[in-house]
């Protein structure tokens, strides 16, 4: 069976998606299609029945969202798959899961923006988005695949991490990442690691649904398991029960931000390429990065010393690393299909020390190897 | 007659948050004897509510409860109801949660006959907000956005679930808590999606600004303007005017959607193990 399972297959950015999140555990799926993530959708509609869970097609994405919050507080792994639009109707419940804590994965295959835009053309504009989507100050956690065996692994990270901090995890993946074809050999279901919440111990009498343990998160009791608590988007104390009080909001508003941020060490993910020696650094997520990589070793042909540095957690950013090649770079530019927005954020981390390049492009095409190479080229001569 | 208050609120849940003359107590106190006298084991239901002074009202008892985004309530439910089908699931919200921001979902929720148990209580306005007009203020009506009288014409509630594909529809008043609570019951017996409308009032919201503003007068004008279905039918049209049918108003018979998903979940794993085609 496992030399079976461990065959290569072809397959499409969407599907390794879905097939990961049935082997990440998944059992709850709620969506509404859009392109260019509806064949996750698809997959799941003809995959979940099969093995016990729930696939259910919503009246929309703010239904979608809500759905499988409903789901997770009874204890399923659930995930929802949406492009632009769809994920700017979802901002306000994500906001919920936030609050709530409560686990669960957003794919969000990005197209061309603002609107309908091109709905089948690329498009990184959703990375701010990712961020800040929902209103209030909150942590995020977003990763970025570039491929399509990291868009396997990184969704069985994402619902992991979901799982660990009780939050809600977002995959960015690009259309060009989402449609691409390549080969893939799937890992044998027994290597995959998975984490699961962790629950109140039975008859425990001092169980409080909101207060953490020591691994910073609270275990989290499902619904009818037997912990009957309330589940609220307001401020509430460890009950769950809402509060006006000004102590028990900045506390848990403080508790929310601090539970990633003092474990970013778990999170953070990045790769770089030539960097060592580089005097030039290309930054670049998802499909841009593989431009940037054969841009990059074209520009090492031309005798430049270019390397490439690519986030993998887009959110938490490890702004740290970008802290240390601003001390030894000449320059860093960023390649990516929105107008800038983590250029800003290399921006801020390299403080100054070098100069930072945005190689900016939004018109729903694929930034090609070839114009990050040209602009490699112009940094160098003119710096 | 239980002591609902001891035996159902969560310690510390007083004070709550409604005006005095508020129906919303009246109808939780309905719906808590109704459980009660369903005998259900408390952690095996969940009452999820939306947002607004109805909805509030799940944050006080002590269930699984479930307090969501304003008109998302049955979208919650509804992935809470398939994610654990043993799960009693009822959801409270108000007029405007049901019927403006969350209408679309009242429809599709009504449409797949999920077995969920709805219970939307109807004050004319939106409380929590200052009472502003939503779709189930009577036309004409004055409110804090319709200072001129309300233009927009009043939404039947039950007409629509009914139309939508609900099985169990009913209409009861804050008055006639007896009959809030027998509804509940009959409701819950019903396996697929059973509304109730309750009319209630809101005394500062809606009673202030069109008369009476009396919580007793308010009452006293439920007790005079509902007439039980089966009469209301017969009632000549001069008599009729300006009345309004309570009891059970629509009843269908329709698979619930949870047990119609689960039939099909097992039928296609069967077919899986007998070697039938999984086409990924
Ligand atoms: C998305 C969103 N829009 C608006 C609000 C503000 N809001 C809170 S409650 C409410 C209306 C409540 O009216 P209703 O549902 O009739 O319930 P009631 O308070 O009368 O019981 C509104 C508009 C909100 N919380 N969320």
């Amino acid at each position: 069976m496992a030399s079976v399972m461990q065959m290569a297959r072809l397959m499409q950015g969407n599907e390794a998606v879905a097939e990961a999140a049935i082997a990440a555990g998944v059992n709850f799926y709620a969506g509404y299609p859009i392109t260019p993530s509806t064949e996750i959708a698809e997959f799941m509609a003809r995959k979940l029945p099969l093995t016990g869970g729930v696939f259910i097609q919503m009246e929309d994405e703010i239904s979608s969202m809500a759905a499988i919050i409903g789901a997770s507080l009874t204890g399923a792994k659930a995930i929802t798959a949406t492009s632009g639009p769809g994920f700017s109707l979802m901002q306000e419940n994500i906001g919920y899961a936030v609050m709530a804590e409560v686990p669960c994965v957003i794919i969000n295959v990005m197209r061309l923006g603002p609107s309908t835009g091109m709905p089948t053309a690329p498009g990184q504009g959703d990375v701010m988005q990712a961020r800040w989507g929902t209103h209030g100050d909150h942590p995020v956690i977003a990763l970025c695949p570039s491929s399509v065996t990291e868009s396997y692994e990184l969704t069985v990270r994402a619902v992991n991490l979901a799982e660990r901090f009780r939050t809600p995890v977002i995959l960015l993946l690009d259309e060009v990442v989402a449609h691409l074809r390549e080969r893939i050999i799937l890992p044998a279901q027994e290597d995959i690691k998975l984490i699961n919440r962790v629950k109140p111990a039975g008859n425990d009498s001092s169980y409080l649904p909101y207060r953490p343990i020591d691994n910073g998160i609270p275990p989290m009791s499902d619904i009818g398991g037997g912990y009957r608590h309330n589940v609220t988007g307001l401020v509430h104390d460890e009950r769950g029960i809402p509060s006006n009080d000004p102590g028990v909001a900045g506390a848990l508003i403080s508790r929310l931000m601090t539970k990633v941020a003092d474990y970013t060490g778990e999170i953070y993910m990045s790769d770089g390429y030539l960097l060592e020696d580089a005097e030039i650094a290309v930054v670049a997520y998802g499909a841009v990065a593989r431009s940037a990589r054969r841009a990059v070793k074209e520009a090492r042909q031309d005798q430049i010393a270019a390397g490439l540095w690519r986030p993998v957690s887009l959110w938490p950013f490890p702004g740290k690393e970008i802290e240390e090649l601003s001390r030894r770079v000449r320059c860093i530019i960023v390649a990516e299909m929105n107008s800038g927005q983590m250029a800003g954020e290399v921006e801020r981390h390299a403080g100054g020390r070098c100069p930072v390049v945005s190689l900016a492009k939004v018109n729903g095409e694929l930034i090609a190897p070839g114009e990050i190479h040209r602009r490699i080229r112009e940094v160098y001569t003119g710096a | 007659m239980p002591d609902v208050i001891k035996e159902y609120f969560r310690p510390g849940s007083l004070p709550h948050m409604w005006c005095p003359g508020c129906g919303t107590g009246i109808v939780l106190q309905s719906f808590l004897r109704a459980i009660h006298h369903l005998g259900y084991r408390r952690d095996d239901v969940a009452v999820v509510g939306g947002i607004g002074c109805s909805a509030r009202a799940v944050s006080y008892i002590d269930f699984n409860t479930v307090h969501t985004t304003h008109g998302r309530a049955l979208a919650f439910a509804t992935g809470i109801k398939l994610a654990k089908p043993d799960l009693q699931v009822f959801v409270i919200m108000g007029d405007g949660d049901a019927a403006a921001i969350g209408g679309n979902h009242l429809i599709h929720s009504a449409r797949r006959n999920i077995d969920l148990n709805v219970l939307v209580i109807n004050n004319s306005v939106y409380g929590m907000t200052g009472g502003q007009c939503s779709p189930l203020t009577p036309t004409g009506s004055r409110t804090a956005t319709s200072p001129y009288g309300s233009l927009e014409r009043q939404l039947n509630i039950v007409n629509l679930v009914a139309a939508a594909g609900g099985t169990f529809v009913a209409r009861s008043t804050a008055y006639h808590a007896k009959l809030t609570g027998e509804l509940i019951e009959q409701g819950v017996a019903n396996k697929g999606f059973s509304f109730i409308e309750v009319i209630s009032q809101c005394p500062t919201g809606f009673g202030r600004k069109n008369g009476p503003s009396d919580p007793a007068a308010m009452l006293q004008w439920q007790k005079d303007k509902a007439v039980m279905a089966e009469k209301y039918g017969k009632l000549p049209e001069e008599e009729a005017k300006g009345k309004f049918p309570i009891g059970v108003l629509f009843r269908d018979e329709a698979p619930d959607y949870t047990d119609i998903y689960l039939g099909m979940s097992s039928r296609a794993g069967r077919g899986k193990e007998s070697g039938g085609k999984d086409n990924d």
